[in-house]
């Protein structure tokens, strides 16, 4: 894939397909109000994450100040301003989970992975979050990887789940 | 022609279920189906939350309603031949009762559902939730076309009003109060909103209502909108919520074809529409004046009331929010009518309540029971106890806004006012069950880690106020509390709770406040004794076996991914401390509570 030459040096993961198909996604939102959440919940799925850039870009298409869009990027927990890996592990840190020793779990996958959560890891394969109560206390603790759910997990082979991937 | 089947097969497509793989289920039954050509004798539903999770997947099978749980894809072949075939139940995937140890075969004859009043939840596991027709065929839309044809605004709203139906989002206002302030609001443009940020941790009633009924939510807020002349509708739901977006859609969709939204309604000349938007992950966002912020693009901060929405809402124009399980009640209210809906409950609670149970208890799951029930039926009958022998320590009620009710006001009757008595609220029914593994400091910084991770900032007191408290409760876990803290953190939680200005920051301190009132010993033996009577806090903890307790089985050998205990037959264990890892597996694994 072609590497985007608008964009500066740090940008490494957008592509200019992915630039051009934001372009016609603010066409489509721009004039209505209250679209800026939306738009960028969008910009996020197609570019992966939401550097300044791309903050930027979003900006100078709804005609709004780009501390407006950062102002909302950095409220929101969804939105990330950091690349996320090819799988992101996300640890639920709801109340039944951590009631089932969540937190340990949460500890362990960041050893084993060798980061802090919210960061990648070097091969970009993996990526570890936090997550406020995914809703399915009753397999607590869960730990989603991508799109699969691993439930009524132990803290100390919860590590295991990493090996699918 | 409306076919019919002998059989029904109801399979759980929920969220709880979905994740421990009932999808995969419903495609090995229906491969085995097939293979002994059944499709036109038996009939596959995919239905929204059962509400029994923890015995996940679960399936009923009609006429008999028989309930199997836990199942596995290389179940079927079995389960088809034996049960759909041959008319034989297959008791080995049937529930059990754990504490009478009988195998219980009929859904309706187990505690957990029995004891249940479906009233929000009363197509919950049995309708397909992505078709409209299911829903019409349990008398889905004909309450919508009561308010719009036979009823006057003033009418609806007075009915909702005489109901004593109080806002499920927790606060308890009164729904029909609020709709009548909005009525009067002078002004063309009003909004409907749906309040589906369902932020508090450990709740997901309106995640299973949403994902198992959505065309009842749909409906309350068109009876809504008529009762107050508003003409669009938002719902706002969680970004975590990916399978209620998508059935809501598809909801939204065949309500419009049906000319259930839109222009015209069923002919009555009413027009009215609803949006889905999906919410970014900001707890504070489920305060409504927040919400309206967050829908109008902004960063979702509150703003100070008044004006109050039903007069300046989203875009300054006069609103009503409502939760999801507030508008579950309308239509059933316009249905059959105020006095159907209060002969339930108390004095000043009706109807009933959605409860997600979960925690440190048998039967996790959604537990819909009428106003006034006891904790101890809720956590005892329809819960099904505590497992692993252990002993009940508290309820946790309200979640972060809420607080911890202790063991000995377990006769506690649910309702809003005796819940607010405890310190405790009702809030939107996260019931989290803590037993005595679970140190109560810890649970109190949990939350205040929450609330301070998601203060929005705007206010000082619980901006810094909270910031202090949990800062206040980390040296207390970590051994390094003081005299004095805990009267600090009471100071503290007067000014946060009467500083505020929006309901987070109000209602912050109530986990501290409520733990410092029933568990006090707990702190003082953190902070004068550097001991946690849970064995939870790790910096408390000295890794060592009380010979005088253990009881020499070696479990905790075997749980050791360290190796670091020596222990042979018949001798008590020992950890090695240099070897510990304090990854408190032994702690967690030990029976009898030997390891301090």
């Amino acid at each position: 894939m072609a590497e985007a030459r608008t964009i500066e040096q740090a940008v490494e993961f957008i592509t200019t397909e992915m630039l051009d198909e934001l372009d016609s996604v603010i066409v489509d939102y721009r004039g209505t109000p209250g679209s800026l959440i939306p738009l960028l919940q969008r910009a996020q799925e197609i570019c992966g994450y939401l550097p300044a850039e791309i903050q930027r870009r979003v900006a100078d298409g709804l005609e709004i100040s780009p501390s407006m869009v950062y102002g909302v990027v950095s409220f929101y927990s969804f939105f990330t301003m950091k690349p996320r890996g090819k799988h992101v592990v996300r640890v639920c840190l709801g109340t039944a989970c951590y009631v089932k020793r969540s937190d340990e779990i949460m500890q362990n996958l960041s050893k084993e992975l060798k980061i802090a959560v919210g960061e990648v890891t070097g091969d970009k394969k993996f990526s570890l979050e936090g997550v406020r109560c995914l809703g399915a206390c009753g397999l607590a603790p869960v730990a989603v990887v991508g799109e699969d759910t691993y439930g009524l997990l132990d803290p100390v082979t919860a590590t295991d789940i990493l090996k699918n991937y | 022609m409306v076919k019919f089947f002998r059989t029904h097969v109801l399979v759980c497509a929920g969220t709880g279920c979905v994740a421990s793989k009932s999808i995969a289920v419903k495609k090995a039954l229906e491969v085995e189906l097939a293979k002994h050509h059944l499709e036109d004798e038996v009939q596959i539903v995919a239905t929204g939350c059962n509400g029994f999770c923890a015995a996940g997947p679960v399936m009923v099978v009609y006429p008999e309603g028989i309930f199997y749980q836990k199942l596995k894809p290389e179940d079927m072949p079995l389960l088809v031949e034996e049960h759909l075939l041959n008319g034989r139940p297959v008791e080995t995937f049937m529930y059990k009762d754990p504490l009478k140890k009988q195998i219980v075969p009929k859904m309706h004859d187990i505690a957990f559902f029995g004891l249940q009043e479906l009233r929000a939840l009363r197509n919950k596991g049995i309708i397909d939730a992505e078709k409209i027709e299911d829903y019409i065929a349990r008398d889905g839309y004909f309450a919508l076309a009561k308010a719009l044809n036979e009823m006057t605004p003033e009418q609806i709203t007075g009915e909702i009003k005489e109901s004593g139906l109080r806002g499920r989002g927790g606060a308890g206002f009164s729904t029909g109060l609020k709709w009548e302030f909005a009525a009067q609001a002078n002004s063309t443009i009003k909004y409907v909103l749906c309040n589906g940020d369902e932020g508090d941790p450990g709740a997901f009633m309106d995640r299973s209502i949403l994902e198992a009924d959505p065309h009842v939510v749909l409906e309350g807020m068109i009876i809504a909108a008529k009762a107050i002349a508003a003409h669009q509708g938002y719902i706002y739901v969680r970004a975590e919520y990916p399978l209620a977006v998508n059935r809501l859609k598809i909801a939204i969709a065949k309500a419009r074809d049906f000319g259930l939204l839109g222009k015209n309604i069923l002919d009555s000349g009413f027009d009215f529409d609803v949006e889905i938007y999906q919410g970014a992950g900001a707890f504070v966002c489920g305060e409504e004046t927040a919400l309206m912020t967050s829908l109008e693009g902004k960063r979702g901060m509150p703003r100070p009331r008044p004006p109050f929405p039903a007069h300046k809402g989203l875009w300054k124009k006069p609103t009503i929010l409502n939760n999801v399980e507030t508008y579950a009640n309308v239509p059933p209210i316009i249905l059959n009518g105020a006095r159907w809906f209060n002969s339930l409950g108390t004095e000043g609670s009706k109807g009933t309540k959605v409860f997600a149970l979960t925690g440190a208890v048998n039967n996790i799951g959604l537990v819909e029971v009428p106003m006034g029930t006891t904790l101890k039926t809720i956590i005892c009958d329809i819960g099904g106890g505590i497992p692993n022998r252990r002993k009940l320590k508290a309820v946790q009620m309200g979640g972060p806004s809420g607080g911890c009710i202790p063991e000995s006001l377990i006769d506690t009757p649910v309702d809003y006012e005796s819940i607010t008595k405890t310190g405790a609220i009702m809030g939107s029914g996260g019931m989290v069950v803590i037993d005595e593994t679970t140190c109560m400091v810890n649970i109190a910084k949990f939350f205040l880690e929450f609330t301070q991770d998601e203060s929005c900032g705007k206010c000082a007191p619980c901006r810094i106020g909270t910031k202090v408290m949990l800062d206040i409760l980390k040296d207390i876990c970590e051994g390094k509390g003081k005299e004095g803290d805990v009267e600090t953190l009471e100071d503290l939680s007067v000014t946060i709770k009467s500083a505020s200005l929006c309901g987070l920051g109000q209602t912050a301190p109530n986990p501290v406040l409520t733990t410092i009132r029933y568990f006090r010993d707990e702190y003082d033996a953190h902070i004068k004794e550097k001991i946690c009577p849970a064995h939870s806090c790790v910096e408390l903890i000295k890794f060592v076996v009380n010979g005088e307790v253990c009881k020499k089985c070696g479990k905790c050998v075997k749980a050791c991914p360290a190796s670091a205990i020596a222990w042979e037959k018949g001798q008590t264990a020992c950890i090695d401390r240099d070897t510990c890892v304090k990854c408190k597996s032994c702690i967690t694994t030990c029976p009898f509570r030997a390891i301090e």
